[in-house]
């Protein structure tokens, strides 16, 4: 059966690396290179780069970023961030990425989706999901909304009707984010994570809220995600992947430990 | 040299990438005559079986391997080109190699696990391959290794001797098929980290033979 997959998320800007607490007061902290090397040796299953910048004439600083990261990892890996049309994702998938995620673009252009399954192939394209809770609506009746800009902006657009969309046009995968749960280290947002996972026939991938090993046991069963996506908690040393894991494997979850 | 067959299904340069961290030079091609006087072919792929063999015999590369097949040289299909080796895909209901007996079917849409959960499609991940015998290929690669699996359908091969591995997911499939010269599977080897360099390692080294 499949495992469950522990993602490592790392921000990149202008070709450096930053986590952000909550979207602000970025600080560069490495070379995502060595990093995405590091995570591979430890045994990460899969990496997402998402570049916070990508203004458009510092594209190619991630493009050169991506080709040295697939001539030195030999897992999957997906980029997000900047990806705005078939072509940026042609360049990104060529110069070695398994799948692009596309989030605001999406949203302003939900024929990207599936422009860009057509090209590639669904498991190509990841719909990311910037989320924040609000009161249920009749326009939000989920209670959970669709923000874009890095949670700054919220544009009207129920979360759940969204992972439909984003499924039907031929998303191959969820990333789910969880703004409130972002950088807060309290544990994922599970009510929302299971909202959307039950729902889409498509793997979905929890972030936002990783703090401690159990907050990840809690959303790969509570919230029936498919995979974790984590940051922070690995980023500083806290954990490292194979204690993650080997917590997981010891509670029963499926998870790959030969590496 | 290795060759790298093009038929224009998916990403072949992360195979080549893999080779080059290896140490092995390869070549991309999509001439019948380079994949003839290659020492060794990989022929991997993403996409759509129709569509793969209509390119494979629009450039007559389906002549090419199956003539591969026969001369003994080492042969690797990959993903894709684990599925297009058999007889016959459901997927656009195409005509394939042949390489191999059997067919290529869907992943049924009421799969479920043990406990009766739903299981999505594709099949997407890391999964565990069972081997089912001592071969070249997988020399140093422990049973506890876990593969990188993208796929809705899988090869189901008439005949049990062509079966090396197999995967369970909600069913039990041929995740790797050989005979003689030909080993085929179905994950990612280029993305399944070190056990998967393992197997394109051995690939390189392999004389074409079951023993050796």
């Amino acid at each position: 059966m499949l495992s469950k997959r522990i993602i490592p998320c790392l921000d990149v800007r202008n070709g450096k690396l930053t986590k952000g607490i909550k979207f602000k007061g970025n600080v560069d902290i490495g070379d995502p290179v060595e990093m995405a090397a590091f995570y591979y040796e430890e045994g990460a299953d899969e990496l997402v780069f998402y570049d916070i910048t990508a203004s458009s004439e510092k594209r190619q600083i991630m493009i050169e970023t991506v080709r040295k990261v697939a001539e030195r990892i030999f897992i999957p890996f997906s980029v997000g961030g900047g990806i705005r049309t078939v072509e940026d994702m042609r360049q990104v998938l060529l110069a070695g990425a398994e799948k692009v995620s596309i989030n605001s673009a999406a949203i302003r252009d939900p024929g990207l989706i599936s422009r860009g399954a057509e090209a590639f192939g669904s498991q190509a394209i990841v719909l990311g999901m910037d989320v924040k809770k609000v009161p249920r609506s009749e326009s939000i009746p989920s209670g959970y909304e669709m923000v874009i800009d890095g949670g700054r902006t919220y544009v009207g657009l129920d979360a759940l009707a969204w992972a439909k969309q984003g499924e039907s046009l031929g998303a191959g995968e969820i990333c789910l984010n969880s703004i409130d749960a972002d950088g807060t280290k309290e544990g994922y947002e599970l009510t929302l994570n299971r909202l959307i996972a039950t729902n889409v026939s498509i793997p979905v991938i929890a972030s936002g809220g990783a703090g401690k090993a159990e907050h990840l046991f809690q959303v790969l069963t509570e919230g029936m995600a498919d995979a974790a996506l984590i940051a922070s908690i690995t980023h500083y040393g806290t954990y490292t992947i194979r204690q993650l894991k080997s917590y997981l494997h010891d509670k029963g979850i499926k998870v790959r430990m030969n590496w | 040299m290795i060759a790298i067959v093009d038929y224009e299904a998916g990403n072949l340069t992360s195979v080549q990438r893999a080779l080059n961290f290896l140490g092995y030079e390869s070549f991309i091609t999509a001439e019948p005559s380079r994949v003839a006087d290659a020492e060794r072919v990989i022929f991997p792929g993403v996409g759509a079986a129709g569509k793969a063999m209509a390119d494979l015999k629009s450039r007559k590369l389906d002549l090419a391997l199956q003539e591969a097949f026969r001369s003994g040289k080492p042969l690797l299909g990959i993903c894709l080109g684990t599925q297009i080796i058999m007889e016959w895909s459901e997927e656009n209901n195409t005509s394939c190699l042949g390489l191999i007996k059997g067919k290529v079917r869907r992943f049924p849409e009421d799969l479920a696990d043990q406990n009766g959960n739903k299981l999505k499609v594709p099949h997407m991940g890391w999964n565990g391959v069972h081997i089912k015998r001592a071969h070249p290929l997988f020399e140093g690669v422990s049973p506890s290794s876990e593969f990188y699996f993208v796929h809705a359908y899988y090869p189901a091969p008439a005949t049990g001797t062509t079966v090396l591995g197999e995967t369970f997911y909600g069913l039990t499939f041929a995740s790797v098929i050989c005979s003689g010269n030909l080993v085929a599977v179905q994950f990612h080897p280029e993305k399944s980290g070190r056990p998967g360099l393992r197997i394109l390692a051995n690939f390189c080294q392999w004389k074409g033979s079951e023993d050796a």
